[in-house]
């Protein structure tokens, strides 16, 4: 049985994590609400951006731009992987991770080349673990404030090795935010765009469509698809680096929450048994002297 | 004049401008152009530069705007940009360690790369927008 001593000194220990991880709770919530105020931020500009974009995808076709042109052959894909740089937030880069290995499995089984672009540290250090052709990575971006500059130096470098033929199809992993208790790894081909989106905008109503078809568009409307693609790559990457910030803080602090109440119980499973052990010393000596005294009248 | 149009200017980080003005003057990568309430709706992209607009109260302002294109509807103007502030929100500061740094990429030897150079004489535009509009 533990000393009186041992388990004081286990309490103390307790409360000192609970300390951190009740630290760590707050400043992942406050984080996250500079997380979603930067979210809140962005979706104007997203929002319009769609519809402009939408509005002119309706009536042009592939040749507009070679982003839009899938490659008849597919070898070299590559993948950009959004995880966080710290952990300590649950199973959140475990998921992301393992969605990117199981499709680095697929790809590789198929024959192709698999190469990274790596936004946060943890990603990063899987990739090295596991050999993989890392291009680039971005450190210090995911969690904490950055802006849209970020997005659009990794999008322009996707964009130009995709022109040049490096890569013959780009995807994006991200997590994405659904509710405080739930984030979800999410998948998506970021290159050569694909025309799903067009049955989105078409669904708006057709009116839509006619009301985009009078504008006057300078320069021709093609041209301008052509120009506001790339900037759709940034705007998706953009997203993707909001939606896991503010998961990442969401994760910590559910995961930190569950670590303050685990400590919570454990503290008073312990003290429980400190008592326990105090009553049993007092106990034994009470008994002490009570055999003493027997003996000294006897 | 027959009223006031609403302009918005949105970049991804925030929204720069949101009021009514009596005209917008912007820099369309085709030539600048001027909206007035009842234009027809145009789309266009613009170049890096500075867009002037007058308030409700006929006061003119100014706003650095790069990379983003602009919508104008009868009734209202919206302009997506990558960057956009307002004169006084300029850091002028910044600009010209921004300037002195393009200027010193594209005499510098070592960056005679076409992408580079690029870049820097991107650079060097935006800085010396910024400068000029925050010194007007």
């Amino acid at each position: 049985m533990a000393t009186l001593k041992d388990v004081e000194l286990k309490i103390k220990a307790v409360q000192k994590t609970r300390q951190i991880t009740k630290a760590m709770n707050m400043v992942a919530a406050s984080r996250l609400r500079s997380a979603q105020a930067d979210s809140e931020a962005f979706r104007p500009y997203a929002a319009k951006f769609a519809e402009v974009l939408g509005g002119l995808a309706g009536g042009s076709d592939e040749a507009a731009s070679p982003l839009l042109v899938p490659r008849q052959e597919v070898k070299n894909v590559h993948l950009v992987l959004c995880t966080s740089d710290r952990g300590l937030c649950g199973g959140f880069n475990a998921n992301l991770i393992g969605r990117a290995e199981s499709f680095c499995r697929t790809q590789s089984a198929e024959g192709r080349q698999v190469s990274i672009t790596n936004f946060g540290k943890k990603g990063r250090d899987w990739c090295r673990r596991e050999k993989l052709d890392i291009v680039d990575e971005y450190l210090g971006v995911v969690g904490a404030r950055f802006s849209f500059n970020v997005a659009m130096t990794a999008g322009q470098k996707l964009v130009k090795a995709f022109l040049e033929e490096k890569y013959d199809a780009v995807y994006l992993i991200y997590a994405e935010f659904i509710s405080m208790a739930k984030q979800q790894p999410v998948f998506k081909q970021l290159l050569p765009i694909s025309p799903a989106k067009e049955p989105e905008a078409a669904n708006e109503t057709e009116s839509e469509q006619v009301y985009m078809a009078e504008h006057v568009c300078e320069p021709s409307a093609p041209e301008l698809l052509g120009q506001l693609l790339p900037r759709d790559i940034y705007v998706q990457i953009y997203n993707a680096l909001l939606e896991t910030s503010t998961s990442e803080h969401a994760a910590r602090m559910m995961a930190m929450d569950n670590a303050t109440k685990a400590c919570n119980d454990m503290i008073e499973n312990l003290t429980l048994a400190y008592n326990k052990a105090r009553q049993a010393a007092i106990t034994a000596e009470l008994m002490d002297i009570v055999g003493g005294a027997e003996a000294l009248r006897g | 004049m027959a009223g006031n149009i609403k302009l918005e200017i949105v970049t991804p980080e925030k929204s720069v401008v949101n009021e009514e003005v009596r005209i917008v003057v912007a820099p369309g990568s085709e030539g600048e152009f001027g909206v007035l309430i009842g234009h027809i709706p145009f789309l266009t992209t613009l170049k890096t530069g500075r867009l002037r607009f007058v308030d409700a109260a006929g006061q003119e302002h100014l706003v650095f705007i790069s990379g983003g294109f602009a919508e104008a509807l009868p009734d209202k103007v919206t302009v997506l940009a990558e960057s956009a502030e307002r004169r006084r929100e300029i850091d002028v500061q910044r600009a010209q360690a921004a300037r002195e740094r393009a200027e010193k990429r594209l005499t510098d030897a070592a960056h005679q790369e076409e992408i580079d150079r690029q870049r820097a004489k991107a650079a060097l535009n935006r800085a010396v927008y910024r400068v000029s509009i925050a010194g007007l």
